[in-house]
């Protein structure tokens, strides 16, 4: 069994990724926690190849997870390199080159309470049956119980440990958005979007150019 | 069996079977608990063959406590209240089975304070059914009648069935909430572990130092202030603290917040 980016040990929220896969004949699923429709982590995926494509939402600012979340909604697109499809074109087109055709997004929720996303991905396009449009729904509900179990046996104010599986790259990412916002005398989002634009203006993924920030390689100024 | 009894009883049943969908309704998310039980508690008085009814629940410390009567009056209160030391409830909530008096006015050996209470108000019998779930006894379901006897046999299931009910309620409930409260962590956690990120740039940028060095000084302020680690960070970030105020552990002099 392939480990997961980020972690040591595969995970209970891994396994409901890998169980979403074998049981929907998925390429992988991934499932984020978000905070007030903010990518805010990586709970678990079904391999690191996944992981890549789940994490482009956050590095890209734009894909199913966020829809998903503000509509409250599954949120199903069947066919990826459709070109008359228009939503999420830099998402689309990466998922594409990373060999996914179609991606299915359900929002976990406690009732009216938010708290991620479960994406699944599929090699083929297609809609999901109804049959398999329930299975979804079920490993929703079950991977949003099993996140709140998991978190009820962490030590208060932490985040339990099984749930952070998001690559090392990520805490640089959060560190140069401070950076720059400093740098640009911006706020924090404002200097994240700047982070994003000037990553895909250079086409460099967003780790690499948050290391250059880090590392004092690069400044973003404005310009005189 | 004459054409009206026929009819009252088809229509007893129609109503049992209305009750117990208009519960089942009502058991949805963020659904007020009390108010439900209230509703049970008149719906036994309705359905059952009693005179008042009333729900207690344990509480964390296994005390019973009154979370549902059919009656207003602070006495019925008082004396499903006072179960919690001796009573038809204390027994039942116990032992986890159903405990009745047939005649209070005979029982003021075995309750000798609730017994007196009961009949003065004029109850004359008295019915507990157990709140289980999954094999746990949560609360009781107080059923008082005013004439002696006990529940007839047909009824015990249907008293049994809302007992059932009130417990599941009141499990659900409790479930919601603490979930409510998870999330809530969930979420505090998620963002502190971002703006601790954000915080260590913030500050590297300010006081020209690597984003590890940020991370130490910003530890060291909040141990000797006693402050939690995503509190310095947002103070950090909202640009309520000096970064002079954040010492270099090395030189390991604090100097005094502005």
């Amino acid at each position: 069994m392939a480990e997961a980016d980020g972690g040591g040990s595969v995970s209970p929220i891994d396994r409901v990724c890998v169980a979403a896969v074998v049981l929907l004949l998925l390429r992988g699923a991934g499932l984020s926690l978000m905070v007030d429709g903010e990518l805010r982590g990586t709970a678990g995926v079904s391999d690191p190849g996944i992981a890549v494509v789940q994490e482009l939402q956050l590095t890209l600012g734009e894909g199913p997870c966020v829809d998903a979340w503000t509509s409250r909604a599954p949120v199903l697109e069947s066919d990826l390199a459709d070109p008359a499809v228009v939503r999420w074109p830099a998402f689309a087109q990466a998922g594409v080159d990373a060999g996914v055709l179609a991606v299915f997004a359900f929002p976990l929720a406690l009732g009216a309470i938010r708290i991620g996303v479960l994406v699944l991905y599929r090699d083929r396009s297609g809609e999901l049956s109804a049959d398999e449009l329930a299975y979804s729904l079920v490993l929703a509900d079950v991977a949003t119980h099993m996140v709140l179990g998991l978190q009820a046996g962490a030590p208060a104010g932490a985040l339990h440990e099984l749930l952070a599986r998001e690559p090392p790259h990520w805490a640089e990412i959060h560190q140069a958005t401070g950076m720059v916002s400093v740098q640009l005398g911006v706020s924090l989002d404002e200097a994240f979007v700047r982070l994003r634009a000037h990553a895909f203006a250079e086409g460099l993924p967003l780790r690499a150019v948050a290391r250059e920030i880090v590392t004092r390689r690069l400044r973003l100024e404005e310009p005189a | 069996m004459s054409k009206r009894d026929r009819d009252r009883v088809v229509t007893r049943e129609q109503r049992i079977v209305e009750t117990f969908v208009e519960l089942a309704d009502t058991m949805v998310e963020d659904f007020d608990v009390v108010e439900f039980l209230h509703r049970l508690a008149e719906r036994c008085v309705e359905l059952l063959d009693c005179a008042e009814a009333g729900l207690l629940l344990a509480d964390a410390a296994g005390v019973l406590r009154v979370m549902a009567s059919s009656s207003e009056r602070s006495d019925a209160l008082d004396l499903l209240q006072s179960q919690n030391e001796e009573g038809p409830c204390f027994e039942c909530y116990r032992r986890g089975v159903p405990v009745f008096s047939e005649d209070l006015t005979a029982d003021a050996g075995r309750w000798p304070t609730f017994a007196p209470m009961a009949v003065q108000m004029g109850f004359r019998s008295v019915q507990a059914i157990p709140m289980r779930v999954r094999g746990e006894t949560v609360g009781a379901l107080n059923l008082f009648r005013a004439v002696a006897g006990r529940l007839v046999q047909q009824d015990m299931p249907l008293g049994q069935g809302m007992a059932d009910i009130a417990a599941i309620a009141l499990l659900q409930e409790r479930a919601v909430r603490q979930a409510h409260g998870v999330v809530g962590q969930l979420q505090g956690a998620l963002s502190s572990r971002v703006i601790i990120e954000q915080a260590k740039g913030v500050l590297a940028e300010r006081a020209h130092i690597g984003v590890d060095a940020a991370f130490a000084r910003m530890r060291t302020h909040a141990r000797a202030h006693n402050l939690r680690l995503s509190n310095v960070a947002r103070e950090l970030i909202d640009g309520h603290l000096d970064v002079a105020s954040l010492s270099d552990p090395a030189l390991g002099v604090s100097t005094p917040e502005r």
